[in-house]
């Protein structure tokens, strides 16, 4: 029974890994797809879509939006963020669980509402959508999830460590720099990369927001209707290999630190 | 590593350490504000809008008012909507956790005794958030369209009737859904699971426990945590999304949910205050569901 039992969660879990694979293993084929207009029908294995990425100007445009935006927008959050993180957990203040029921409310909020309610406000006061924001949305969606994030690096943080700097003549200013701030750098990198990953595939606020600027993803929608260029497959394949990349490297580079560190203990 | 986690239990379970200082409202007032002004405000222009109505002179503009109907007629017109994302959502939700559960426990604990090949599993579960939400959409119904091999072989066996679609139907909006979400669902029951105390396990065996025992008194009430808050990050935003529920990706006219509804009330229709009143409907339907089954889990903390 209990050998039965492993036997069949291996079974189980390959089939799901291989469920979660299929539509990515499909945009990455698509991309080598020589489909001319549409590409839906397999018409022949070629490189040019790779090499010739931005002769689909509009892809390229909508890519270069993207970027943009994502680097501003995490900028923006987690600088912000960051700062909500060390007050929540190293400072008292009055208000405390309405600061903290504000940080969590849009995380429970759907997107289309924090999209229709941003719009309505934009319409409101009279200001005209664009990249602008398109920044502003975005900002505020990562904004919480930065908060989370941080937060957890912040409270694993031994504020006996701070103190120590305190003793020895640190200024404030260098105990944050000098102590604080590096040991919450993994939290803080760590939170920029998931704000510039919820923003850069974000679709459904920026929609609302964008007026006529083209982002990566709603250039796929208003693409969808007439058949997707290949191009757009191959910088989402581009992007996903680059991500793996990052990921699998620092993946590896833990396990070769747990491994030193287990060879010197 | 003892050391570091020592650390961080007993700096976790202190909140005497904390102080009132100045600095904190220099470090929230930027944040906060933000939040207000972006985030606060926007929910009262919507609850402003959804009261207006239609201005008498300019055609397809609307004025202030307190036109309380807009939200008798949105909820008469759009009922059908709202019912079937709720149904949509719920029946995605659970057949995210049936896959979602079971590959959460085979990384965290089937896998725990190989940190590589574990590290590599939840890179594959990772995966999908790498490559375009919608592409990844669009790849299925390719898959599933009349010329893709699914739909072949299943008319080929006869269990598909002739001209019978598998796109636009209730269970491809359904299946793109538990897709698109089971990775919200799989990675918090993970990282429960993967604190989960081996020994405990051991203990229900030595106990005479039967494995099926063991799992519902030790293993299911330790992770419960994490399954609910996967269910909270996979219902929320299925109830809220309509990527897969759109004509251009796996839905159809049959298939319309509560955010295809505001989507085209608000961006095609222009009718502002329809739009704003269905979205205030969905977000208080969301938050008493969630303060309802947070209460009823018991674990406040987690939000």
């Amino acid at each position: 029974m209990r050998g039965f039992g492993k036997w069949a969660i291996w079974v189980y879990a390959s089939m799901a890994f291989v469920f979660l694979l299929i539509p990515i293993v499909y945009t990455i084929v698509f991309s080598f797809n020589d489909a001319r207009r549409t590409n839906i029908l397999w018409r022949g294995f070629t490189f040019d879509n790779w090499l010739n990425v931005c002769d689909a100007q509009t892809v390229c445009q909508a890519f270069g939006n993207s970027i943009l935006i994502g680097v501003v927008a995490t900028v923006l959050a987690t600088t912000l963020g960051t700062m909500i993180a060390i007050a929540l957990v190293r400072y008292r203040f009055r208000f405390r669980n309405t600061t903290t029921l504000l940080i969590f409310l849009p995380m429970t909020t759907p997107e289309v509402v924090l999209g229709a309610g941003l719009a309505a406000q934009f319409l409101q006061v009279g200001v005209p959508k664009g990249l602008g924001t398109i920044i502003i949305a975005h900002t505020l969606f990562c904004l919480s999830f930065v908060v989370v994030t941080v937060r957890a690096r912040v409270a694993s943080i031994d504020p006996a460590l701070e103190e120590a700097g305190r003793d020895l003549y640190g200024n404030p200013r260098q105990v944050f720099w000098r102590i604080t701030f590096p040991m919450l750098l993994p939290g803080i990198v760590a939170a920029a990369l998931l704000s510039f990953a919820l923003s850069f595939d974000d679709f459904i606020i920026t929609n609302f927001n964008r007026g006529a600027e083209v982002t990566f993803p709603s250039f796929v929608y208003t693409a969808a209707a007439r058949g997707i260029p290949p191009e757009a497959n191959v910088i989402a394949s581009g992007v996903f290999f680059l991500a793996i990349a990052l990921v699998l490297i620092a993946q590896l580079s833990a396990a070769a630190r747990r491994r030193k560190l287990a060879a010197t203990t | 590593m003892a050391f570091t986690a020592f650390s961080a239990q007993t700096s976790a379970a202190e909140p005497a350490a904390k102080r009132r200082s100045p600095i904190a409202l220099f470090l929230l007032l930027p944040g906060i504000l933000y939040l207000i002004l972006f985030f606060v405000t926007p929910l009262i222009s919507l609850v402003i809008t959804s009261f207006q109505e239609p201005d008498p002179v300019r055609f397809g503009s609307f004025v202030n008012a307190f036109r309380w109907e807009n939200y008798v007629i949105v909820l008469e017109t759009y009922g059908e909507q709202s019912l079937r994302s709720a149904g949509f959502a719920a029946l995605a939700t659970l057949f995210a956790l049936l896959i979602g559960f079971p590959l959460g426990y085979f990384i965290g604990i089937t896998l725990r005794p190989y940190p590589l090949l574990q590290g590599l599993a939840l890179v594959l579960v990772i995966a999908p958030f790498f490559i375009s939400f919608l592409l990844r959409t669009l790849a299925w119904k390719q898959i599933f369209s009349d010329e893709g091999p699914i739909a072949g072989v299943l008319g080929a066996l006869a269990i598909l009737p002739p001209g019978q679609a598998i796109t636009g139907t209730a269970f491809s909006v359904i299946f793109g859904l538990t897709y698109n979400f089971v990775p919200f669902m799989t990675l918090p029951i993970y990282a429960t699971l993967a604190s989960l105390d081996l020994r405990l396990l051991e203990a229900g065996n030595d106990l005479y426990g039967s494995p099926a025992v063991t799992f519902r008194t030790v293993t299911l009430p330790l992770s419960a945590a994490g399954v609910m808050s996967g269910t909270l990050l996979t219902f929320i935003p299925a109830a809220g999304d309509y990527i897969n529920a759109s004509r251009e990706f796996l839905g159809s006219t049959d298939t319309t949910m509560i955010g295809n509804v505001i989507e085209t009330n608000f961006l095609v229709l222009q009718n502002f205050p329809a739009a704003a009143a269905l979205s205030l409907v969905l977000m208080a339907a969301i938050l008493i569901l969630v303060s309802l089954y947070v209460r009823r889990s018991g674990t406040e903390e987690l939000l």
